[in-house]
């Protein structure tokens, strides 16, 4: 185990790892693939901002104004680096994740996708990277295509590569899969989109906390992810798109902000990133989004991957010693997610047991439904780590786990 | 040593939603399968965790329930609570039958006091820990919505 990374240190960071749960039991959060917890950092400077230096951005010509809107427009610089994105106009601060891949869809979808252009998704996508284009086919009568995935819950890149041609006009897909922990070769998926032409949109809600972004050396078109699933405040969000295509974008909604001028007859839309930033944003989300990229960038990446790596092995390896338990997902690229089977005990009676010894788990189809459908299964138990989780948790769930089956024998 | 952290120790609260008789009754499902003949039959979904079942019923012209029956898929909370339902049923009138689904409702909602209260609903109190659990409750009725909504003659009945 990596000794480097300080595991106790950091815990102490964020509070709500001390939690209780149902009679005052400790709580172990294996739910990080839902939302994460927040550091300190995040949650003082977002307190701070409402204490102090409350104001509405970009409007007012007075001190508190001005001090927000400077807060607020460096959390974009932030954000720039975190991704190490060219420009400051490639970044669009939206409420989450979800909203941007909408954004991209009516926007950049309904201009540019005609009936019989094709968008390739694949089958382990989530929910939010899957609606948004079949409204887009709904709209334009374009043709939705899907990469099937492997036993192991892996993309299947030959179907992949079978799949683009002449038609594909956009590629979506997701950086690290939430129900199966799969990491997907990225670069490589948006290079070969682009030999066949098309524009690549990656959806890294689970990504950003699982390795470095480059978006410059990806070359990805669009870039998503959501602030709460990176240590950061709810309702606050991210689009990267690469400036040309920003430009040659419409407006998604219109409002205050994303306007130079209004006239009953002629309305001067406002320069990038603004145009896409209609009416009040989510002021103290993006501040304190700026925070959680800060605590991030104070830890070492070596260091938090190295962690992952071992908690994900020691948990395969536990896990593994439960018999008829049935992992879904086992990528040779994978995060720390846990996503299973446990004989013929209903998810959500893992879930509740569990819960009882306070274990915070997710159970359900997490919003990937073809996945379930893949593997033939309603639903699984989800257990998703993040840095601040330990090895004496993994091992108290697998003797959790135990318990469970000793119920249902 | 005798190992007590076990089932034993697993704390009251467990024993009381995840006891004996819903764990028996999960594993072995009375009155589960098709009703032929049946006068009444409805489909009841619970879209939030995909609890899916069918209830049966033939009454006789008295009004009196002969036979009911569930099929489906579920957690072991909304089976045994379907496979209990059936068990309770069986000879009721239909008057009894949505006096018992409203008791059964009231009792998981914590509206009432098994304990004290003059009620019908005998071996169904197992059920009486689930308002400890807000994303329970609509496992443990599925069956009693779907049942009433078979009397009332609908056809899908959804918790949502
Ligand atoms: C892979 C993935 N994409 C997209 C989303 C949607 O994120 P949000 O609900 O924050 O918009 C999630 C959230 O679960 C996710 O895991």
């Amino acid at each position: 185990m990596n000794m480097a990374f300080d595991v106790k240190r950091i815990r102490e960071d964020f509070p709500n790892l001390a939690a209780q749960g149902r009679d005052a039991k400790p709580i172990v959060y294996f739910d990080n693939a839902a939302t994460t917890f927040k550091p300190c950092q995040v949650i003082a400077l977002t307190h701070s901002h409402y204490c102090h230096r409350t104001a509405n951005i970009h409007r007012g010509v007075h001190y508190l104004s001005e001090v927000a809107t400077a807060e607020y427009e460096s959390t974009r610089e932030k954000v720039r680096r975190f991704l190490n994105a060219r420009s400051l106009s490639e970044i669009i601060f939206t409420k989450g994740a979800t909203e941007s891949i909408n954004l991209v869809a009516a926007s950049y979808g309904r201009k540019f996708l005609k009936s019989g252009d094709e968008v390739i998704i694949s089958q382990m996508e989530h929910h939010s990277n899957i609606v948004p284009w079949q409204m887009l086919r709904e709209e334009t009568g374009c043709v939705l295509r899907v990469v099937p995935i492997s036993d192991a819950g892996e993309l299947m890149l030959d179907e992949y590569r079978k799949l683009l041609g002449p038609r594909t006009k956009l590629v979506a897909m997701v950086h690290v899969s939430n129900s199966l922990g799969t990491v997907n070769p990225v670069k490589d998926i948006i290079k070969e989109a682009h030999s066949a032409g098309a524009v690549v949109l990656i959806d890294a809600a689970q990504g950003v906390t699982h390795e470095p972004v480059d978006v410059q050396l990806w070359d990805a078109d669009f870039v998503v992810f959501s602030g709460h699933k990176m240590f950061g405040p709810t309702g606050v969000g991210v689009l990267y798109g690469k400036e040309r295509l920003l430009e040659s974008m419409p407006p998604y909604q219109g409002g205050g902000d994303m306007i130079l001028s209004v006239d009953f007859d002629k309305t001067i839309y406002n320069r990038l990133p603004h145009k896409f930033e209609a009416g009040t944003p989510n002021v103290a989300g993006v501040i304190g989004l700026g925070a959680a990229i800060d605590y991030m960038n104070s830890l070492s990446w070596a260091e938090v991957i190295d962690y992952k790596k071992d908690l994900l092995q020691h948990g395969t390896k536990l896990l593994s010693t439960i018999p008829d338990l049935r992992m879904i997902g086992s990528a040779t690229e994978k995060a720390p997610i846990f996503s299973f089977t446990l004989r013929d005990i209903h998810a959500h009676d893992i879930g509740t047991l569990l819960d009882r010894e306070g274990f915070a788990i997710r159970t359900g189809h997490h919003c990937t439904q073809p996945v379930m459908k893949r593997f033939g299964i309603p639903a699984t138990s989800r257990a998703s780590l993040a840095f601040y989780n330990t090895r004496e948790e993994l091992e108290a769930f697998a003797v959790a786990l135990k318990k469970v089956v000793e119920v249902f024998k | 040593m005798t190992d007590t952290s076990g089932t034993a120790g697993h704390g009251r609260d467990i024993d009381e939603l995840y006891q004996q008789v819903i764990i028996e009754h999960n594993r072995h499902p009375r009155n589960f399968g098709a009703l032929e003949p049946h006068t009444h039959r409805a489909e009841g979904y619970n879209p939030l965790c995909g609890d899916h079942l069918f209830v049966s019923l033939n009454i006789d012209e008295q009004g009196t329930i002969q036979a009911v029956s569930f099929e489906g898929d579920g957690c072991a909370i909304s089976k045994a609570s379907a496979s209990l339902m059936t068990m309770a049923l069986k000879g009721k009138k239909i008057e009894e039958a949505r006096m018992l689904f409203d008791e059964f409702r009231r009792l998981i909602l914590k509206e009432m006091d098994a304990a004290r209260e003059p009620n019908h609903l005998g071996k169904l109190t197992v059920f009486s820990g689930v308002w400890k659990y807000p994303s329970r409750v609509k496992c443990a009725i599925l069956a009693w919505h779907t049942m009433k909504g078979a009397l009332d003659n609908a056809k899908t009945v959804s918790t949502e």
